[in-house]
């Protein structure tokens, strides 16, 4: 097996390009479990940890959008550190992810390139509206998060492209995060959900994981409560939801997921659950819109 | 076997002198070790010019085989041997109790993961590719996989020549027919559980100049190693010499021959040091895991709540080889109506072979199983009778000089009432203040961030459990020690060598204890175990401080009658008259006679003992038995549980333990034994479950089998009574199995509290509680 | 492939020749005879690998020593103070907590390591203000070290020995 460890971007570009059957790897959280169960045998790896300008990231504007733009290779300690307060929903499910060891060293871009449908990162950055940023020798391009899923681990990657960043528009709203375990810590998700609301164009974002071939977003949810909240002149008169808008927006979350039976639980529970934790994670949210918290998400404590 | 041929990382004496006789908490005379990551576990092992063992699995859980071919594995660059059934030099079976599982298979597979062939190379990744070179024509076949169905259906194929049933048990006590004014019944299921020692099997095979072979090994029970491994060798036993390397947890599934025989052979036929560790993965198919157990119970209760009967039938799946399949019935139907006086029993129990992964010894053999469907059905009756759980259980509790359904009757304390009383006693969590935000990592969920709240209900339960100790039905139960004493640099030093398996329970701590108790040392000394001592049995069914710790005892007691004859000749004082104090021999007439060094001088006294319990006997077709078992414990939890009731998610907040264990030896490590049983009696309760489909496991790894976390496990209040057993060292009772068995039904009747369902199957998953 | 690396194993500079595929746990374990680091699931899942990558606890089963060329790596044999034992371990060795030992090297490191984490003001998961320093209650203990197994179960011990030596 090669090795290649280029020292910068352009030289990684080209080694992608030179070798495009090239496993990218950086934390090695989720390509080492592969290679260590013998699940697969890559001809040469490409090792992006030496690459600084992957490790960072930086505020910018995308199309008057106030917007975060991180390295894929930062890590998610750095995540929960460094950006709690910006990106709470993305920080929140960075909490989630494996232990405190993984998060050491796991990164958001590894998670994406796998495209596992359990990756914890997928849902909020899809509520977010985030985009993704691909590059080759060829240019640079990037599409929304929900165009990159292509299927289970697959995505829209070409062979000699890398993953260069995210970009996530900065929160304005509350945020959610939640994550179904059948263990108090250290699990893959049975199921997660993520939800963030975007008072300034008010709309509503939805992230589902484990719940289909890919992460998706609950469309349909999204449009039916940002309807209901418009009509009801709740932007900007915030008072409780109605039972019957938390209802039905668990319901339409729900019918969003095409979920499987698996070894981690059946395709019915994760249906059943994510109707809940849509219910929940919204009012969660809504609490904090309507308390005055511009922007939270933050967990709640004693 | 000469220096030269020993691996690195050795094991070594343990010599930490550390006060501390029967009775205290020294530290553990291998703890410094452990701490600094000194201490060389078997996976460590290394040996000059080493060659890596890997195995070959049979991917079909029933299939005959065609044909091997091994020619392109050998010709492999870097494969130095590939082996088969053919190359099993001796007997290729091997067994606890029944003989009859291949060291490698022969003309049939009858699990999946079962080893067809071996193989050596110089690297383990080259080992593993040979395995991929083996070409196994497999005729695969229809498995068999319902254990109930194999008992009772005489179509299908047969795993073994002698047809599907392992043991038969019935147990009968007075009338089987009565009936009664209550009556509850219920169908209970218990998953497949698995030890989950965190260090996977390994050992260090080297071929030894006479022909005979080392291994360096972690297992429970060496001496039962080597004499299966000899037979499989065609080697006289005295050639198979064993020595305990660090063992990584063991809790059962290291009963059973793993990597032994085969790490052997391939040294024997490479003439080379051989490795074998398994990954994780193979770990899983390379032990045998808890019995799976479907059972049938019906309780009849008077109005007042006693017991009238208990009639069960009990299955356990034992998979395609024996191994302690018999035990399990055993235990099952013996203990299967709890710590409670019947008078009319019926319970008839099944072990059966099928296609399934083996199953074997685990933590509680066998009587973790019963206990989770009789606890299920004492909380059924109280509520049939609108009476409080506890006291329906205190009501109809077993006592010294009750009589267990096999007709023994407990001539020793049984204090299951009070364990009861004291466990209802000890402080309660306190509940979260009204309106107070919950911290979200004190819910279910924890930090997923699952719920803030909502669905969340607590439930209170309680669990009581009998679980015997030692060995059982006419075994003979013995452990040997030998005990050395000299003067070394004028102070007297204590050598206590055994074969006994320090798993962690803290044995090499005891042993220490003992002998400066009796011997009135400070140094003592702990010799590496291994096979150049007799025989210690399995560090299971909790025996091992009561055996060798009256092993221990007994040597130490020889050592001292010598030397305080020695001193009796040399000062005319009557050997009656003298004891031991402080390092010093006192005479009760004339006071401190000498230092014992100065006794010793240059001279040795060395003791070997054998320690056997009281005789036990095997039970008659009807079940009967004067005394099928030597010792009972018991353990009482209570535990509080927090339910999201509508995602179905569990924390258990606080589990809470009150066990008599007779004698505290040493009191902390008693209370670390009652943490570590409780924490693997969550795990069952709540998400251990190996999950297997036609034969096959299919959450073979850390992540998809889930043990508690530090998250998981609550704190516990442990309460400890010391009701000394006559009968046994020091009064001593086995500590280990009973909190593993008794915490599992508790945590399931506070979720059963909380949700009002009924959880007729453990582990409890979320689908179970939103129905 | 074999490529030429350097490590910096518990203070000793280490030059050695591994192939691409082995991983850092592989190359201490079998290359330079450095055992404490312990091999339980293969794929980061128990923690009894952890050891202290630059200074940051990591699972060492979970990344390749080529990539670590020219690391800092220290292990629980690494922490002692020549005979003295690091705080952390002697905390474990008089709080008992351990049994068999197996997953105690790893715990050492995550808990040093943690500890470190802590000192540098690394948040909660549930801190109020991400600013404000992390009181090191047993909850907090307990959420921070969940990346470590123990099936023995030692775990009521391992908090109060981290209680003891965060003091």
């Amino acid at each position: 097996m090669d090795f290649l460890r280029p020292a910068g971007w352009s030289e990684a570009l080209e080694a992608k390009a030179n070798h495009p059957d090239a496993t990218p790897i950086a934390g090695g959280t989720d390509v080492m479990v592969e290679l260590n169960f013998d699940h697969r045998r890559p001809e040469t790896l490409l090792d992006l940890t030496r690459i600084e300008q992957l490790r960072e990231w930086s505020r910018t504007e995308r199309n008057g959008v106030p917007t975060v733009r991180i390295g894929a290779a930062v890590p998610y300690a750095r995540l929960i550190e460094e950006l709690g307060t910006t990106l709470p929903g993305l920080a929140m499910a960075a909490r989630t992810v494996g232990s405190p060891q993984i998060r050491n060293r796991g990164t958001l871009g590894g998670n994406l390139a796998s495209a596992s449908p359990a990756g914890d990162g997928h849902p909020p950055l899809l509520a977010s509206n985030a985009e993704i940023e691909l590059e080759s020798v060829r240019g640079s391009r990037t599409l929304p998060l929900a165009d990159f899923f292509t299927g289970v681990k697959r995505t829209d990657m070409a062979p000699d492209e890398l993953i260069a960043a995210v970009h996530v528009p900065e929160g304005t709203g509350p945020q959610q995060f939640s994550k179904i375990g059948t263990r108090n810590a250290m699990v893959i998700a049975v199921c997660t959900f993520a939800v963030a609301l975007h008072p300034r164009r008010r709309g509503v974002g939805t992230g589902l994981g484990s719940a289909a071939p890919t992460p998706r977003s609950a469309t349909e949810a999204e449009e039916f409560l940002a309807g209901a909240l418009a009509e009801d002149g709740q932007w900007d008169d915030p008072r409780p939801l109605p039972a019957s808008v938390t209802e039905r927006f668990g319901e339409l979350v729900a019918r969003a997921a095409a979920p499987i039976d698996d070894v981690r639980g059946t395709a019915g529970y994760r249906t059943h659950a994510l109707h809940v934790l849509a219910r929940r994670t919204l009012s969660w949210a809504w609490d904090e819109y309507r308390s005055g918290t511009e922007l939270s998400g933050r967990q709640r404590c004693a | 076997m000469s220096d030269t041929h020993a691996p690195a990382h050795r094991p070594q004496d343990l010599d930490d002198a550390i006060a501390g006789g029967v009775g205290e908490s020294p530290l553990r005379p291998d703890g410094t070790l452990k701490v600094r990551g000194d201490f060389a576990y078997s996976s460590d092992l290394w040996a000059e010019n080493m060659l890596w063992g890997a195995t070959l699995r049979s991917p079909h859980p029933s299939a005959r085989i065609r044909s091997v071919d091994i020619g392109p594995a050998l010709r492999s660059p870097g494969v130095h041997a590939v082996l088969t059934a053919e190359d099993v030099p001796g007997r290729n079976l091997y067994g606890l109790k029944d003989i009859d599982q291949p060291v490698l298979a022969e003309d049939v597979v009858r699990y999946r993961g079962e080893a067809v062939a071996l193989v050596a190379a110089d690297h383990p990744e080259t080992a593993r590719r040979a395995l991929d070179l083996i070409e196994v024509d497999y005729e695969v076949l229809e498995p068999v996989v319902d254990a109930e169905l194999a008992a009772h259906d005489d179509s299908l194929p047969k795993v073994h020549p002698g047809g599907n049933t392992v043991r038969y048990q019935p147990i009968v006590k007075g009338d089987p027919e009565v009936t009664a004014d209550v009556v509850v019944s219920g169908t209970y299921t218990v998953g497949m559980q698995d030890q989950a020692f965190l260090g996977p099997e390994s050992g260090l095979a080297i071929p030894a100049e006479d022909g005979g072979v080392d291994l360096y090994l972690a297992t429970q029970d060496l001496h039962t190693d080597r004499k299966q491994t000899a037979a499989a060798l065609d080697l006289d036993p005295e050639l198979v010499r064993m020595t305990m390397s660090g063992v990584g947890g063991a809790f059962g599934g290291r009963e059973d021959l793993s990597m032994q025989v085969h790490v052997c052979m391939l040294a024997l036929r490479t003439g080379r040091p051989v490795k074998i560790v398994y990954d994780r993965e193979e770990s899983f198919f390379g032990h045998v895991h808890r019995h799976p157990a479907k059972m049938y119970y019906e309780h009849g209760a008077t109005r007042d709540g006693d017991l009238v009967f208990v009639r069960a039938q009990l299955y356990f799946d034992g998979g395609a080889y024996a191994s302690k399949t018999p035990v399990v019935v055993g235990n099952g139907t013996t203990l299967g109506v709890g710590p409670y006086d019947v008078a009319n029993v019926s319970i008839q129990g099944w072990g059966m072979y099928t296609n399934n992964p083996p199953c074997g010894a685990m933590r509680g053999l066998g009587a973790v199983q019963p206990a989770f469907a009789y606890e299920s059905q004492m909380d059924r009756l109280a509520e049939a009778l609108d009476m409080d759980p506890v006291e329906l259980r205190i009501r109809n509790a077993i006592s010294r000089g009750d009589t267990t359904p096999t007709g023994q009757v407990l001539d020793y304390p049984a204090p299951v009432a009070e364990l009861l009383r004291r466990v209802r006693e000890l402080p309660l969590p306190e509940a979260p203040a009204a309106g107070a935000e919950p911290d979200i990592r004190d819910l279910p969920g924890g930090a997923s961030n699952t719920t803030h709240g909502e669905g969340v209900v607590r439930g209170v339960g309680y669990g009581v459990c009998i679980k015997n100790i030692c060995y059982a039905e006419g075994a003979d139960d013995f452990s040997t020690a030998r005990v050395r004493l000299q003067n070394v640099a004028g102070e007297p030093l204590a050598m206590v060598h055994t074969a006994a398996a320090e798993v962690g329970q803290g044995l090499v701590t005891v042993q220490q204890q003992i002998a400066r108790s009796e011997l009135e040392v400070e140094r003592v000394n702990i010799h590496p175990n291994d096979t150049s001592v007799g025989p210690a049995g399995s560090s299971s069914a909790s025996r091992q401080t009561y055996v060798t710790g009256g092993a221990v005892q007994a040597a130490c007691r020889a050592v001292r009658e010598r030397l305080l004859a020695i001193t009796a000749e040399r000062f005319g004082e009557p050997a009656a008259e003298l004891s031991l104090s402080g390092g010093k021999i006192v005479s009760r007439e004339s006071g401190v006679l000498a230092d014992i060094a100065e006794v010793l001088g240059s001279e040795a006294i060395e003791e070997t003992r054998e320690y056997h319990h009281r005789e036990t006997f095997p039970l008659d077709e009807r079940g009967r038995s004067e005394r099928a078992q030597v010792q009972h414990a018991f353990s009482a939890h209570r535990a509080v549980v927090d339910v999201d009731t509508e995602l179905g998610l569990i924390k258990v907040v606080q589990l809470d333990c009150s066990q008599d264990v007779g004698k505290a030896v040493n009191p902390e490590s008693v209370v670390g034994q009652i943490q570590g049983g409780s924490a693997q009696g969550l795990g069952l309760a709540v998400m251990e479950e190996i999950q297997v489909g036609e034969g096959k496991i299919r959450n073979p790894s850390f992540t998809d089998y889930l043990i508690p976390t530090i998250l998981d496990m609550p704190p516990m209040n442990v309460d400890v009574i010391e009701r000394g057993d006559p009968n046994a060292p020091y009064g001593v009772r086995g500590v280990g199995e009973p909190p593993t068995i008794s915490s599992t039904p508790a945590i399931v009747a506070a979720i059963r509290a909380a949700t009002g369902r009924d959880l007729t199957h453990v582990p409890v998953g979320p689908e179970h509680i939103i129905g | 492939m074999d490529s030429e690396i350097t490590l910096w194993v518990d203070g000793r500079r280490e030059t050695l020749s591994v192939d691409t595929r082995t991983t850092l746990l592989d190359a201490l374990r079998e290359r330079l005879g450095v055992t404490s680091p312990k091999k339980g699931c293969d794929h980061g899942q128990c923690g009894a690998c952890t050891v202290l990558l630059d200074g940051r606890r990591a699972t060492s089963c979970l990344t390749f020593a080529v990539a670590n060329d020219e690391s800092e790596v220290v292990t629980a044999e690494g922490l002692a103070e020549g005979d003295e034992p690091h705080p952390v371990q002697r905390a474990l060795l008089e709080n008992d907590g351990f049994q068999c030992g197996y997953c105690t090297p790893g715990q050492v490191c995550s808990a040093v390591g943690m500890l470190d984490e802590v000192k540098s003001g690394w948040p909660s998961y549930v801190t109020e203000d991400l600013d404000e320093s992390v009181e090191l209650d047993e909850d907090e203990i307990r959420e921070r070290m969940s990346g470590n197994l123990c099936r023995c179960g030692a775990y009521a011990n391992i908090v109060t020995a981290i209680r003891e030596a965060a003091e």
